[in-house]
Order: C-alpha cells, then sequence, then structure tokens
C-alpha cells in the first residue's frame, strides 16, 4: 500500500514539474519580461542590469531552476498589471473560489448519488424518466447559458437573489467566507446551480448506469436468494459497489469544476480565481497566468492522491495487501 | 469490433455509399430511432441555415451600412412595437437578431468543424504513431497527454489564445481570431483521439494483415495510413461527433468570456456576450434566441453522438 501511494505521489510531482515547466517557458517566450517590467525611457544598462538581478543572464536549465525553487515558495513574481506580488493576489481570492468549488461539488455528489440510486432502483418510473430526459439536456446546456438563465429568473424577474458579488463577507484571519452573513449565502446560491449543474448531471446519469450494471451481477443474485431485503441490498451492497468508479470520475470531474469555475465567476462577477486567470489572459499578464496553470496542476494532484486513497477505503481487495487500519 | 473484420479486411467500409448505405445496419437503426431523427434533422437544419445565411437572413449583420439605429431594440415581431421583418428583435444597433444567429451559426460551425478536424488530425496521428511504434516514443506522447488531461479544455483554450493573442499583438482581424480559435480548440482536444486510437492500434498491429503488410516491404506510413487506420476509425468517428457539440461550446464559451470572436465577427457566443449585458433592462430577446440556438444545436449533435456510439458498439448490438 506505501508503494502504491509512494507511485501516486511520484506521478503527481511529474505532473507538477512539467506544468511548471510549460508555466516558465511562458515567461521565457511570451513577450519581453524585461520591456515588462521597465519604463519607456530605460537605458540598455538598466535593461542589462535588471537582466542580471532577475537572473535572466543566465543558462536555461539554471534559470528553470530557481523558477521552480521560488514557485515552491509560492513566489510567482509580481503580476505585470496590477503591480503586486501574484502570490498575495491569488490568496486573496482564494477563499472565494474555495467556497463555490466545495459547495458545488457537495450540491452536486449529494444530489447527483441520491437521484441516479433513485433513477436506477425506479428505472421506468415517470419521474426517474423525466430526471432522465431533464439530465440530458442538462448535459448539453453551456454553463454561462444555465448562469444567465438563473439570473434571469431568479435576480430579474422574481428578484429573489442577486446577481453577482459574494454580498457581505466576514473575515477570519486572511480568509474570507460568505458563509456567515445572511447576503454571503443569497450571493452563494445561484453560482453554487449553476456550477454544481453539469457535476450534477454527470454524477447522475453515471451512478444509474453503474448501479444498473451492479444489480445485474451474480453477488446481487446471491444476496437477494439470501432473502436479506431490498433497501439492504441497494444501499449497503450495490450503492458501495458503485462509488468506485463514481469517486474516480467525480475526482477528475475535479478539473472540469474548476474550469466552470471560470466561466461561472465571469458571469456572476464572482470574484475568484477564474475571473482572475480571465482577465490576465485578456491583458497577457503572464506571472498570474503561470501560477494560475501551476495551482491548477497543485489541485488536481493533491485531489488524484485523494481519490486513489478513496479507494483504498471503498475497495477490500486493495486493502487487502495493506497493513490493518490503513482506511 | 473483432468480428467485423474477416480474415483479410480489404477494406474498411465493403458497402458502396450508393447502394448499399440505406440497407446497412446503420440507417435501419437510425430510422428506428425517433429522437435520433429528429435531431438529425435540426443538425440538417441549422447546418442549412448557415449555409445559405446570406440568402435567408433579411440583412447582412456584419456589414454596418445595412444597420439601422432607429431599430434598435426591437421586441419580437409577436410582441408589441415588433417590427418586420425584424421577426425575432432587434439589438442596440439595430441589427436583426435572427440575420445575427445566421451568420453566428455559420461562424460556430466553422470554428467546430476546423477545430474539431485538427484536433482528430493531430490526435489520429500522435495515437497511430505512439501504438505503431511503441516504446519511447509511445512513452513520451501518451506522458504529455496525461499532463495535458489534468487540465480541462477549456482552461488549455483559453491559455493558448492569450499566449497567441499576446504574441501576435492586439491589432489582429476576425479571420485571424477564428484561426487561433481553430488552433487552441483543435490542440485542447487531441488527447482522447490519440488515446483511443493507440489503444485500437496495439490490438490491431498484432493482426496478420499488418504482418503481412509489413512482410512486403512497406513503409511504416504506407501501413498505418492504408491499412491501420481504416480499422480504427469507428471510435474516432463517435469521438468526433461529441467533440463537435463540446468544440461548439468551446467556442461559445471563450467567445462569451471576451477571449473569442470580436463584436464585428460574431459567432452565437459574442452574440450571448452582447446580449447578457441587456438581460438586465428588460431586452431578453437578444441573448436569449441565440442562446437558444446554441442550446437546440448542441443538443441535438449530442443526440447523434450518443445514437452513433450505441450503434457503432458491438456489445450492445
Amino acid at each position: 500500500m506505501l508503494a502504491y501511494v509512494l507511485r501516486s505521489l511520484a506521478q503527481g510531482a511529474v505532473v507538477l514539474v512539467a506544468v511548471a515547466f510549460i508555466a516558465f517557458s511562458m515567461f521565457r517566450f511570451v513577450g519581453d519580461p524585461i520591456a515588462n517590467m521597465v519604463g519607456q525611457e530605460a537605458s540598455m544598462a538598466d535593461r542589462e542590469e535588471l537582466a542580471r538581478r532577475l537572473g535572466l543572464d543566465q543558462p536555461f536549465p539554471i534559470q528553470f531552476l530557481h523558477f521552480l525553487g521560488n514557485a515552491l515558495q509560492g513566489d510567482f513574481g509580481i503580476s505585470y498589471r496590477q503591480g503586486r506580488p501574484v502570490s498575495a493576489l491569488i490568496a486573496e481570492r482564494l477563499p472565494a473560489t474555495v467556497e463555490l468549488a466545495v459547495l458545488s461539488a457537495l450540491f452536486a455528489t449529494v444530489l447527483g448519488v441520491a437521484l441516479g440510486v433513485y433513477a436506477a432502483i425506479r428505472r421506468r418510473g415517470v419521474l426517474a424518466n423525466a430526471v432522465m430526459t431533464l439530465s440530458l439536456v442538462g448535459v448539453s446546456l453551456p454553463t454561462f447559458l444555465i448562469g444567465i438563465g438563473l439570473i434571469y429568473v431568479f435576480a430579474v424577474e422574481l428578484r429573489w437573489l442577486p446577481s453577482f458579488g459574494r454580498g457581505e463577507t466576514v473575515r477570519i484571519g486572511w480568509w474570507t467566507t460568505g458563509l456567515l452573513t445572511w447576503s454571503g449565502l443569497q450571493s452563494l446560491i445561484l453560482p453554487v446551480l449553476t456550477l454544481g449543474f453539469f457535476q450534477l448531471t454527470l454524477i447522475m446519469r453515471l451512478v444509474r448506469s453503474e448501479m444498473l450494471e451492479v444489480m445485474r451481477s451474480d453477488f446481487i443474485r446471491f444476496a437477494r436468494a439470501r432473502g436479506i431485503p431490498a433497501r439492504v441490498i441497494e444501499f449497503r451492497h450495490a450503492l458501495r459497489n458503485t462509488m468506485i468508479p463514481v469517486v474516480t470520475i467525480a475526482g477528475l470531474q475535479l478539473g472540469s469544476v474548476i474550469a466552470f469555475a471560470i466561466v461561472t465567476e465571469t458571469v456572476f462577477q464572482w470574484p475568484g480565481l477564474g475571473a482572475l486567470f480571465v482577465n490576465a489572459v485578456q491583458f497577457a499578464d503572464v506571472p498570474v497566468m503561470a501560477a494560475y496553470l501551476v495551482f491548477v496542476a497543485f489541485v488536481f494532484v493533491v485531489v488524484n492522491l485523494l481519490t486513489d486513497l478513496a479507494y483504498l477505503a471503498l475497495d477490500p481487495r486493495l486493502r487487502a495487501a495493506a497493513p490493518k487500519g490503513a482506511r | 469490433m473483432d468480428e467485423a473484420l474477416s480474415p483479410v479486411p480489404a477494406s474498411p467500409k465493403p458497402v458502396s455509399w450508393a447502394g448499399g448505405f440505406f440497407d446497412s445496419d446503420l440507417w435501419i437503426s437510425f430510422k428506428r430511432s425517433k429522437v435520433t431523427v429528429i435531431a438529425a434533422i435540426i443538425t440538417l437544419l441549422f447546418f442549412l441555415l448557415a449555409i445559405f445565411a446570406g440568402l435567408v437572413a433579411p440583412q447582412d449583420p456584419f456589414d454596418p451600412a445595412q444597420l439601422d439605429l432607429l431599430n434598435s431594440r426591437l421586441p419580437p415581431i409577436w410582441q408589441e412595437g415588433g417590427q418586420a421583418p425584424f421577426v425575432l428583435g432587434t439589438d442596440d444597433q439595430g441589427r436583426d437578431i435572427f440575420s445575427a444567429i445566421a451568420y453566428g451559426l455559420r461562424i460556430s460551425l466553422i470554428v467546430g468543424f476546423l477545430g474539431v478536424l485538427f484536433s482528430a488530425v493531430l490526435g489520429i496521428g500522435l495515437g497511430l504513431i505512439a501504438g505503431y511504434f511503441g516504446g519511447v516514443t509511445d512513452a513520451v506522447i501518451m506522458r504529455i497527454a496525461d499532463v495535458q488531461l489534468t487540465f480541462p479544455a477549456i482552461l488549455i483554450a483559453l491559455l493558448i489564445d492569450g499566449v497567441v493573442k499576446s504574441v501576435l499583438g492586439n491589432q489582429i482581424d476576425a479571420w485571424t481570431i477564428l484561426g487561433v480559435l481553430v488552433f487552441s480548440i483543435g490542440l485542447s482536444f487531441w488527447v482522447q483521439y490519440a488515446r483511443t486510437v493507440r489503444g485500437s492500434v496495439l490490438v490491431e498491429k498484432n493482426k496478420d494483415y499488418v504482418a503481412a503488410a509489413r512482410l512486403i516491404g512497406l513503409p511504416a506510413p504506407v501501413v498505418m495510413l492504408r491499412h491501420v487506420l481504416p480499422n480504427v476509425l469507428g471510435p474516432v468517428l463517435v469521438i468526433a461527433t461529441i467533440n463537435l457539440a463540446l468544440a461548439i461550446i468551446t467556442e461559445a464559451t471563450l467567445s462569451f468570456l471576451g477571449s473569442g470572436m470580436p463584436p464585428t465577427m460574431p459567432s452565437l457566443g459574442t452574440l450571448i456576450r452582447i446580449g447578457n449585458d441587456f438581460l438586465f433592462s428588460g431586452e431578453w430577446w437578444i441573448v436569449a434566441f441565440p442562446g437558444l440556438a446554441l442550446a437546440t444545436l448542441v443538443l441535438a449533435i449530442n443526440l447523434l453522438g450518443d445514437w452513433l456510439r450505441d450503434a457503432l458498439n458491438p456489445r450492445l448490438r
């Protein structure tokens, strides 16, 4: 089991270094970092001085190692556009995105699993079929259209919920949260629905099809023969075996949660990382782009690791090789 | 898939297009599924609308001379204040929404098709090479694919878009932007093709016909393209169909985020971006109809893709 975890770690490290390399190449080849930092009237000597100070006169591999070292310490340089350290910008924006993403994932997973199980158990029911049809529409609707639709219904027509921003936030240390104020909670509803909707339909469809597959398998038939009540079979035996692929996909989908967070944050003018990235792309603010890229890769690697560990908890066959209590 | 391969699979489709197609299993399963037929008709209508936009649309929305500010913000024709010929109303510049959708659809479909084509060629090529040669080549290509899979397509497309634009500078015309979009969408979707093709190639390359082709001394590219490729195209077709919907969504999303087509040559996504600004002033039609068009198109293509996947899947036959 240790080897298993170590292998996941090693793979994650490779991904991170590769992404860092891409991010670093962007620094070097997109625009001229010196020109971005000095004014128009800087002399040649000034430029060379700055290049030396930034280490740009060093050979490429040395520069890359330098970049890696700085990145490990969370130092990604200074935003070309805002003139502030990128790490500060990210720290400032992080809470908004994390709250949005975690709540969406929670909403999508809980409701998605529940609806998926329902649709599988009541396979021919009217409601189950309606839910499945709706989910197909949900898969096809681009996120930003869902957001616009929700804004139109709940903010423009009904005027129930705010359509942009985080509302009032409470500061706890360096973290700002919208969970503790009424307006903060209200502001979360529409973005969370928007961001969670695609995941919800995906998880629901997956749970349903996996569950249908498992229900056909021999061990379920055997459990029925043993006279175990249907509820117990459905939830203790079938659902548990359904969860392995669901956890994998849900984990892999975290990438798309981040992607759709970019879109959702733009629609709702949510002051998170995605909006920061979109702005950075429009103004070719390379340090911010690079930092965001590395950040996303880092999140992905961590989630992948957690997904791998979740297998251990869910699949006794993997645990068999592991020492007791490893879960 | 295996059973479809006779010992000597000389050509991928033994059926000739003229006579055989309408007797094929594919056509019969198509006719049987009502939803698919409807989806196909809707898709076809959208294609026709895009192709004949110039004939159907009452005005050319890209030509500022044809726009009249007096006609701005007209509601759809069935609402009070609606005017012919502006069936679906107009936007703030007096642009006819229906015409804008027809022309925007054209842009969206062009980007979608070219993006899919580019990613398919790239992915198939790399997948063939990785599967056929194996070893280090394979490892390198597939690791790149793994790393790329870390990032969602839209993020990669945004990134490439940003990088290319900052290299080219800000003063680039709409057609170049279209090229950049195709390029970034293509680069963000190749992995799936590469993985699928590689997997199929690994199965195919141990078969006798490949050994025979090698034995008579055919060079590797010929074996790959003429002999192996036709036998791995089935799954690729399914991916391409579903990816067409994805590519259209990606383009629309990029345009919506402001990194795609400019307002002077709008795609559906740009139209939605423009219309989004009028949501609060009550002019819902500026955003609603382009949005509806986009959603319907994507849904129809997705339904076609779903059907194709099931129809080509031998396990479900």
